[in-house]
């Protein structure tokens, strides 16, 4: 095998470190708007929810190219010195997490949210209540946002490849190195690049599901 | 007690006006009318969970609403038994120890752990009503609690209704059924297309109504 197994899990590593730093930096915004989005009381939104579906089917590598052309040297953040490096990749799959959270989070809540107000006010309960509860009850579609978010920044490519530049022992992820080895010819190595991403994906779904399942 | 008057609601297409209205303590209301006419509209305004636009609406006591569709959250019986106690901020052990003896009169003592969302119609409309009775309102507001109930279960819920009654609550109950509105009801209303076109102790209004729509309503004739 042309990858060493000690630098398949130092790939696999970084991978779950950047693909966990954007689903983390994603959350942090879209929870809270797909959590607003999907409580409205009043029905309204439906712009941003329709404008949140569709960028779910952002192109990753215009994505990419959108922080390349905004990292690059010539670029309105040239001096920050960020392209080519792992808080670049951070920051794009974070953009493609992001609307996979708040679309499938508003949706989960938007399902709940009109049976729950009329629970929580029809025994007196205030809007702080039926907020919490609503939260509670939303927690497997939440849960399920955030495997979608990590599914899409761990298993993305064209956005990594661009703004990460797959450059070895530095911004090398899973996703690359199978495509840099099947370009040489090394099958071996990136099936088994490749079987690690999914049980990588398959490991962090079944943890998020657990923990979302839990009574 | 609930008071109200000059409540106005309204929305394009629908328009509720009741001029005057009063649900006394320990009263036993049911409200009856054809689909669309403004009763669930009607209740929960009286519950305060919609506002009026217009009008006064006075309320002494803690009113709770039950909707139709017996609303249960993903969570087991015992835990959606023990909400309404929780929103009052009872603490867990205590709010379960009070539900214990209302769920084994209802027949749900063995399916504590059980997901509620798995529970028959006739078990959930059980399960909804106790939660609310053991959080001992003042003013219980039904809306059609025993729709598609099979006669065991609508006797039990009635049970449970009469026994509230008893200990003081006010109920107003909104049903289609007009044997339910005769056997519970002190009191019925009728409304009709937003207004409250009848009032009167319950058997004046089966026996003798006053208004061509009471009349018209209780002989199955269309009035709307």
């Amino acid at each position: 095998m042309d990858v060493p197994l000690g630098e398949i899990w130092e790939i696999a590593w970084r991978s779950l470190r950047i693909a966990g730093a954007a689903t983390f930096l994603a959350a942090l915004f879209g929870l809270p708007l797909g959590v607003w989005l999907g409580a409205r009381p009043r029905r309204g939104g439906g712009s941003a929810r329709v404008v949140l579906y569709a960028a779910m089917g952002l192109p990753p590598v215009v994505v990419g190219l959108f922080f390349y052309l905004l990292l690059s040297r010539s670029g309105p953040l040239g001096k920050s010195g960020l392209l080519f490096t792992q808080t670049a990749m951070v920051m794009a799959e974070a953009v493609l997490a992001f609307p996979m959270i708040a679309g499938f989070t508003a949706a989960g809540v938007r399902a709940r949210a009109a049976n729950v107000r009329r629970l929580v006010r029809g025994l007196g309960g205030s809007e702080k209540q039926v907020l919490t509860t609503l939260l509670w009850e939303s927690r497997r579609p939440i849960v399920a946002a955030l495997a979608a978010g990590f599914g899409s920044a761990i298993s993305e490519v064209g956005a990594a490849t661009i703004t990460g530049g797959d450059i070895r022992h530095h911004t090398r992820v899973l996703t690359t190195a199978v495509v840099l080895e099947t370009r040489k010819g090394e099958l071996r190595s990136a099936l088994m690049l490749g079987l690690v991403l999914l049980g990588l994906t398959l490991l962090v779904t079944a943890v998020l599901v657990v923990w979302g399942e839990r009574e | 007690m609930i008071r109200a008057s000059g409540l106005r609601k309204s929305y394009p297409g629908f328009d509720l006006r009741v001029a005057d209205l009063r649900v006394p303590e320990g009263s036993f209301i049911t409200m009856l009318g054809p689909s669309g006419a403004g009763k669930s509209t009607l209740l929960r305004l009286l519950a305060g969970m919609e506002a009026a636009q217009d009008g006064v609406l006075e309320r002494r006591g803690r009113a709770v609403y039950l909707d139709q569709d017996n609303i249960v959250l993903e969570r087991n019986v015992i835990d959606n038994a023990v909400f309404g106690l929780r929103l009052m901020g009872v603490a867990s052990a205590e709010a379960r120890r009070r539900l214990r003896p209302w769920l084994a009169r209802v027949g749900l003592a063995e399916r504590l752990r059980q997901p509620a969302a798995k529970l028959s119609g006739g078990e959930r409309a059980r399960l909804a009503l106790v939660r609310a009775l053991a959080t001992e309102p003042d003013v219980l507001l039904l809306d059609e609690p025993t729709q598609s109930l099979d006669p065991k279960n609508v006797a039990m819920v009635e049970a449970l209704l009469r026994e509230a009654h008893t200990r003081g609550r006010s109920v107003v109950l909104v049903t289609h059924n007009l044997h339910q509105a005769r056997r519970l009801g002190e009191e019925t209303w009728l409304l009709l297309d937003g207004r409250i076109v009848e009032q009167a102790p319950t058997e004046t209004f089966f026996a003798s109504p006053r208004s061509r729509e009471a009349k018209a309503y209780l002989a199955g004739e269309m009035v709307y």
